[in-house]
């Protein structure tokens, strides 16, 4: 409650962090925790110079590099100048700022997204920001978290604050019985396809529903981590005892005694009963099979056992014009069955489904089975420490005594901007996020699948369904 | 108030990455983005100029204004998207709608991005081609499209918005304005400093 008003958790987060509002402008939020990488960051740094402005809580910031960083052999140079320059220009920026980075050596580096709930840095209720659009991510702990450009990241570091418009909320209600083998990709790539890429777009969407409250951290950060793919300002998800449980012991979470006291805070952030939404939809799920992308942005979807769909019975005009064009940059024919299109490549990791769990999935899946002749897999763990753990439960020999390549942490293939990349005309099934043109690399054809997906298909050589393996 | 002529880009969602694609987004500059514009769509595979592409053809090389389909800007933040944009020499993008990572890159680069009824849009698609090279002004101030000849269109931008593009405001300059403010908050937050969360590193 607001006073005595129900009210969202938008509303909740938005209200508790309102610096200042002015009638006509934006409403300036202060922010909890601001993450950092060397993509977007430079200019920043650079404009605070320009301006003679300093960062007001360099306490509150943390940097890591994952965009550009190679994924071989840590040991050796960088041998991309331009990544390399970029690497040691936040370097310089984060000690000349008293910023904490999380370096190429360190234990605790990998993807923003991964790092920051698995060190605890996120927490349920902040007000977090990166200039990184999957920075939705982190509202799986139901924190109000969202992707800025560069010159919000220097807003951002200047004043601890950011303008912000009030976005509204939306709800997507996610009823029924999850069927097995349906994974929280699976579950994601449905509501994108549901709504269409722009279908959220101005919202903060909050995932509900007993669905979502089944869900483990992980899951719902895959969730979250794809609301940008529908146009969403943000996703979260109400903090629940699984929030909690996630929480404990971790390095730079609250303390036991902390604990107590915030988890009390942490309980009321949920949305009242009798708040309204400015939209709801409701999908039940119970039906839900293996999604699998067809064409060139995330909405394209269609289930693992269905064909590329005919752009002809497509009635808006708009949408077959793209559906037309995104199937001659995927070399795909209308009414070819999913399960017949075979690939070149597997990329299992990122942002989205670079997490322990995910690596144990692919890992349940291959059981012993080999990487079909034909496929070229590797596997890019989301951070360090995920790399460590899934050493240590022996994942990494399961994945490379299935002919999986084994790499260091980082985005790696989800953006190519290190030397991970896709050939043109290659074709991949990716638990990545994003199938744009381009996107794994030039002429390059993305599948966006779950792990298990990826990993049956890495096996069957072709897209194939993982509950039939 | 700016007038120029009018590239039609007759395409939806045009996400960042077609923007301006990842391997130019390792320079730590804001500027020199223009000619990897739209790269992999304006070049051929080794490197030639694509003819067929909008950008490549005459009247529309020097266009200041782009036309395009709903949902301009989706996908990532990177705001090499709005720089690189600019630096080609665009001044405006009118279409249906934006993303709204997108809108506020542009916004802070004094590019507007102006959302237009999908039948406006649609109609000057259509001039744009048939007519090229088609000219028009937009007025900012006025939230006004028009020809030579004619009013065309209006559009909706809230005054904040406008203000930004119209004076370029210094945005930090405006918050911190509001350093008092942002003191008070930190103080009842926190009001002793060690617990500062997360924890200090
Ligand atoms: S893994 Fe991909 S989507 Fe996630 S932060 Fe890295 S590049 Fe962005």
């Amino acid at each position: 409650m607001i006073g005595d008003q129900p009210s969202t958790l938008l509303d909740k987060i938005w209200n508790s962090h309102l610096v200042h509002a002015d009638p006509g402008a934006p409403d300036l939020l202060y922010v909890d925790l601001h993450l950092l990488h060397e993509v977007t960051s430079a200019q920043a740094f650079e404009g605070l110079r320009v301006a003679g402005r300093t960062v007001r809580r360099p306490d509150l910031c943390m940097a890591t590099v994952d965009h550009n960083i190679p994924t071989t052999d840590r040991s050796l140079p960088v041998l991309d100048s331009l990544a390399r320059r970029q690497m040691e220009v936040l370097r310089e920026n984060a000690q000349g700022h008293g910023i904490r980075l999380f370096d190429v050596d360190d234990e605790r580096q990998g993807i923003v997204h991964v790092i920051g709930p698995e060190l605890g840095l996120t927490r349920p209720g902040m007000v977090i920001v990166c200039g990184d659009s999957h920075t939705s991510t982190h509202g799986a702990f139901g924190a109000l978290s969202f992707g800025i450009g560069t010159s919000e990241v220097e807003h951002v570091l200047a004043t601890q604050c950011i303008p912000q418009r009030r976005p509204k909320a939306m709800e997507i209600r996610l009823e029924g019985d999850r069927p097995p083998g349906i994974s929280a990709k699976d579950l994601i790539l449905a509501v994108i396809g549901e709504i269409g890429v722009s279908g959220a777009v101005g919202h903060v969407v909050e995932y509900t529903g007993p669905v979502v409250g089944s869900l483990s951290m992980e899951e719902r950060m895959t969730i979250c981590n794809m609301s940008i793919e529908a146009g969403a300002r943000a996703g979260m998800i109400s903090p629940d005892p699984t929030t909690f449980e996630y929480l404990r012991d971790r390095e730079f979470g609250p303390n036991s005694e902390e604990f107590v006291n915030l988890k009390m805070e942490w309980e009321s952030l949920k949305t009242d009963d009798g708040a309204t939404f400015d939209r709801s939809i409701m999908m039940d799920v119970s039906d839900l099979e293996p999604q699998v992308t067809w064409g060139t942005n995330p909405g394209m979807v269609t289930e693992i056992s269905g064909s590329v769909p005919d752009p002809c019975r497509i009635k808006d005009e708009k949408a077959r014009d793209s559906a037309e064009r995104a199937l001659e940059y995927m070399g795909l024919q209308p009414g070819t069955p999913m399960e017949s299109i075979n690939v070149d490549r597997v990329f299992v990791g990122s942002c989205t489904n670079g997490r322990l769990e995910d690596l144990r999935e692919v890992a349940r899946v291959l059981d012993g089975r080999r990487v079909h002749t034909d496929v070229h897999a590797m596997v890019v763990p989301g951070s360090t420490a995920v790399r460590r753990q899934a050493e240590s439960e022996g994942l990494d020999r399961i994945f490379r005594e299935a002919g999986f390549e084994w790499r260091e942490a980082g985005c790696s293939m989800c953006i190519g901007m290190n030397p991970d990349t896709l050939s043109a005309g290659e074709r991949c099934a990716s638990t990545t996020n994003r199938n744009f043109e381009g996107r794994q690399g030039r002429g390059g054809r993305t599948h966006l699948v779950s792990p298990a997906t990826a990993a049956a298909t890495a096996v069957a050589g072709r897209l194939a369904d993982p509950r039939s393996c | 108030m700016h007038t120029g002529v009018v590239a039609p880009l007759d395409r939806a969602d045009i996400d960042t990455d077609q923007i301006i694609p990842k391997q130019f987004l390792k320079s730590v500059d804001r500027d020199g983005y223009g000619d990897f514009l739209f790269h992999d769509w304006r070049k051929e595979e080794g490197g030639s100029t694509n003819p067929e592409f909008v950008l490549n053809k005459e009247p529309y090389r020097g266009a200041s204004i782009l036309l395009a389909g709903r949902n301009f800007g989706c996908g990532s933040s990177r705001e090499h998207a709005a720089w690189a944009l600019r630096d080609f020499g665009f001044r405006a993008i009118l279409a249906p709608s934006f993303a709204d990572i997108f809108r506020e890159n542009a916004d802070q680069n004094g590019l507007a991005a102006l959302s237009l009824e999908e039948d406006v849009v649609r109609e000057l698609l259509a001039r744009a081609y048939s007519e090229a090279p088609l000219s028009l002004t937009v007025d900012l101030e006025e939230r006004t499209i028009a020809d030579s000849d004619a009013l065309l269109a209006s559009f909706e931008i809230d005054d904040f918005r406008q203000m930004c593009l119209l004076e370029g405001l210094d945005r930090i300059g405006l918050t911190l304005r509001q350093a008092e403010a942002i003191s008070s908050f930190e103080q009842q937050r926190w009001p002793n400093r060690s617990e500062v969360p997360p924890k200090s590193f």
